[in-house]
């Protein structure tokens, strides 16, 4: 039970800070949301910053370009990153954290080949074709049809959720190649070039306006046979893989922004006066803040836990789901104060006052698709009764 | 960075553990609540495990273990509802003299925490020597010094209190920092016996939720009940984070800063002993709500111990002052 790091990683830690201190101020300022070719520029060209310096694919094996960093090193790269205000993966996290990593394990020598350095090498973008508008926490009840004709499958479907799809080169596209065995035995793993006739993207209005998130209508788009991942009809094996590269130490970085938000928060608390005293003179807001920093130092605690379990088994602990569901009601909890302290000013998505309600809004309003996406709070409750704590199944 | 329970450690838990399940459960401690919640015999054994002296140097008779270490026993010891002054003999063994072999018992009072007013002294009557806490030192007393009238019917039948008027100013044993310091050491202790407590309540309320039946199915069956029984894991791991962390950080307080920690510790733990112990009640139903289901033990024990070293409410004030950017 040692919290200190140790020589070795302090020492990984001061080289990449003062790496990002240089390399952050060169990159400039994020492009605009609705831009997207310059966020497409802007994240692939930071990728490309990371990968000439040797930081690209942190947690990638070292034969596939990778730096392969133990758990530890990746949770002080995570940190020293939002540390940095550096960009985080943005468009570039389909194919960094479930599409290479799952093609590293279970892709052919020529699928790796052809898709893997350019992933990391910023040169190659995916996005993620999983969820159906009848298939979200049911996953495995998804529809899109992949018929055999010769040498390809000829898909048609309806995918949601897809994110980055304008500006994604492939897809990691789940489909169903067998309808009459059961759920889990006749989906396949395919790979889809994005740029093949039958696509049709339609971006998605979210409750923060546009997004990152599209509809996918997929109407007999012909994928080549070798572009399957994987046996025919193992695909949820192979769904499974991807899925556990989702998470892990990059929740760090989150976790990093949340703490400096609450501290953003309590300092426009000090600058917004209610009648004859600030926001912060109220010693029930104080409170309720300190009981919220109290909570989110265990949470960084207990990744910690998690991280120094992974650096044995190698796998994130069996708390994970429990750090998910902690971590993004916290998040909303967090948001519910900011609003409060900001009042009316909260009515204003753009700036007034000279107070940031702009990025608080914007914060509040993406927070309420944590406790969603990877998984509803409610699957994770199922998942740590089921499998942690043996409570009988009952369907 | 090892944030992991270390096999030794583990040995030790494990060792504490299994005295407690042999020589305190639970209708052992029934029959203590016959006997004013006090077994000189007990308190003897549990000196002999090196429960109080366990942070003295080895010179100085102890097993020179750190914070860390005594966090992991007093979950232990929270678990099985150990009773007694654990935590002020505990803290005493450096400062009076036969504390540590549990040949004096140490009782206290946190005068730095919460207002003072009415004094209510737990164990009193087993008391040979009470330590007061205030901001300005540690001060020891003789209990039996004290006109103390004793209270009928106390909220935890293993916690027995006498109300005392007023306190002398007492014989000044250590300046103000190390009252300071020794009011974080029992808050990162009590946040142990926390921990214990909301494990404790978890444990027995998922043997409940497999077992109990009700419209011909296990009650653990039901989503209602599961996502209860998740959400008490998940604050359970929320409160053992919290409160190694604080126990590590008063080891190495480079690590970061240790008021916060434990802060951290006490609050985390404080909430998932109390909303774990009525959870506990709640999924029990009506065998809940009697005094023959040992729910109302760890309800009634966690507001004994929410309420010395700092409530989550005093934690959450101090805590608020020290919350900024880069931490």
């Amino acid at each position: 039970m040692d919290l200190r790091y140790s020589e070795s990683d302090e020492k990984f830690r001061a080289e990449l800070r003062a790496w990002l201190r240089e390399a952050v101020a060169s990159h400039g300022s994020p492009p605009p949301h609705h831009d997207w070719p310059a966020r497409h520029a802007y994240d692939t060209g930071w990728q490309r910053k990371l990968y000439d310096a040797g930081y690209a694919g942190i947690h990638w094996p070292r034969e596939y370009g990778g730096r392969d960093a133990s758990p530890t090193e990746q949770l002080v790269y995570y940190e020293e990153i939002a540390r940095a205000n550096a960009p985080y993966v943005g468009i570039n996290f389909v194919g960094l954290l479930h599409g290479g990593p799952t093609l590293i394990v279970e892709g052919t020598p020529e699928q790796k080949r052809r898709h893997v350095p350019y992933i990391l090498r910023g040169e190659q973008t995916w996005c993620q074709g999983f969820s159906e508008p009848e298939a979200g926490s049911d996953l495995a009840s998804l529809r899109a049809r992949a018929e055999r004709d010769g040498d390809d499958y000829v898909v048609n479907g309806h995918k949601m959720w897809t994110s980055y799809a304008q500006v994604a080169d492939y897809c990691e596209l789940l489909v169903r190649t067998d309808p009459d065995a059961p759920k889990h035995k006749g989906i396949t793993w395919l790979i889809m070039p994005m740029d093949l006739p039958g696509i049709e993207i339609r971006p998605l209005k979210t409750i923060a306006g546009e997004g990152e998130f599209s509809e996918l209508f997929l109407e007999n788009v012909r994928i080549p046979v070798e572009n399957r991942v994987g046996a025919e009809n193992d695909g949820w094996r192979v769904t499974n893989v991807t899925l556990r590269f989702e998470r892990g130490a990059a929740f760090a970085s989150e976790m990093y922004q949340l703490r400096e938000h609450l501290a953003e928060i309590k300092a426009v608390a000090g600058r917004v006066t209610r009648h004859d005293a600030t926001a912060w003179d109220d010693a029930a807001l104080r409170r309720e803040v300190g009981h919220l920093q109290a909570e989110l130092d265990a949470l960084w605690a207990m990744v910690k836990l998690s991280v120094s379990e992974a650096s044995e088994t190698g796998v994130p602990g069996v708390g994970s789901a429990a750090v998910k569901l902690f971590y993004t009601e916290l998040a909303q909890r967090i948001s519910d104060v900011a609003m409060r302290v900001l009042g009316r000013a909260g009515l204003s998505r753009s700036d007034v006052a000279e107070l940031p309600n702009g990025r608080f809004l914007e914060k509040m309003l993406m927070s309420l698709n944590l406790t969603i996406a990877a998984g509803t709070s409610q699957i994770q409750r199922n998942i740590i009764s089921e499998r942690i704590l043996g409570l009988p199944r009952h369907r | 960075m090892d944030f992991r329970v270390h096999a030794d450690q583990e040995a030790l838990q494990q060792g504490i553990r299994s005295f407690c399940e042999g020589r305190i459960a639970i209708d052992q401690l029934r029959e203590l609540e016959e006997k004013d919640a006090f077994d000189r015999g007990l308190w003897n054994q549990l000196a002999e495990m090196g429960i109080f002296q366990l942070r003295l140097p080895e010179t100085a008779g102890g097993l020179g273990l750190g914070c860390a270490d005594a966090v992991l026993v007093f979950e232990e010891l929270g678990r099985s509802l150990a009773p007694g002054p654990l935590v002020w003999s505990h803290l005493a063994a450096p400062w009076v003299d036969g504390a540590g072999t549990g040949e004096v018992v140490v009782g206290g009072l946190d005068l730095i925490g919460a207002a003072p007013q009415p004094i209510l002294i737990e164990h009193w009557a087993h008391l040979d020597v009470l330590l007061l806490l205030r901001p300005e030192g540690v001060f020891r007393v003789d209990p039996k010094a004290l006109e103390a009238r004793p209270i009928a019917t106390p909220l935890d039948p293993l916690t027995p209190v006498h109300h005392v008027e007023s306190l002398p100013p007492g014989e000044r044993l250590a300046e103000a920092a190390v009252a300071h310091r020794l009011w974080l050491e029992g808050a990162a202790l009590v946040s142990g016996q926390l921990l214990g407590i909301a494990e404790a309540a978890l444990e027995l309320a998922l043997d409940y939720a497999k077992k109990r039946e009700q419209f011909g199915r296990a009650i653990g069956s039901f989503q209602a009940i599961q996502h209860l029984c998740a959400d008490m894991f998940v604050r359970q791991e929320v409160a053992r984070a919290g409160a190694y962390a604080a126990g590590a950080t008063l080891d190495h307080p480079e690590v970061g800063d240790l008021e916060r920690a434990v802060g951290s510790g006490k609050i985390t733990a404080g909430d998932a002993a109390m909303k774990n112990a009525r959870a506990c009640i709640q999924i029990h139903g009506g065998m809940g709500y009697t005094w023959e289901v040992p729910a109302h033990y760890f309800l009634k024990r966690t507001w004994v111990l929410e309420s010395i070293f700092g409530t989550g409410d005093e934690h959450a004030a101090r805590i608020a002052e020290r919350v900024e950017s880069g931490t």
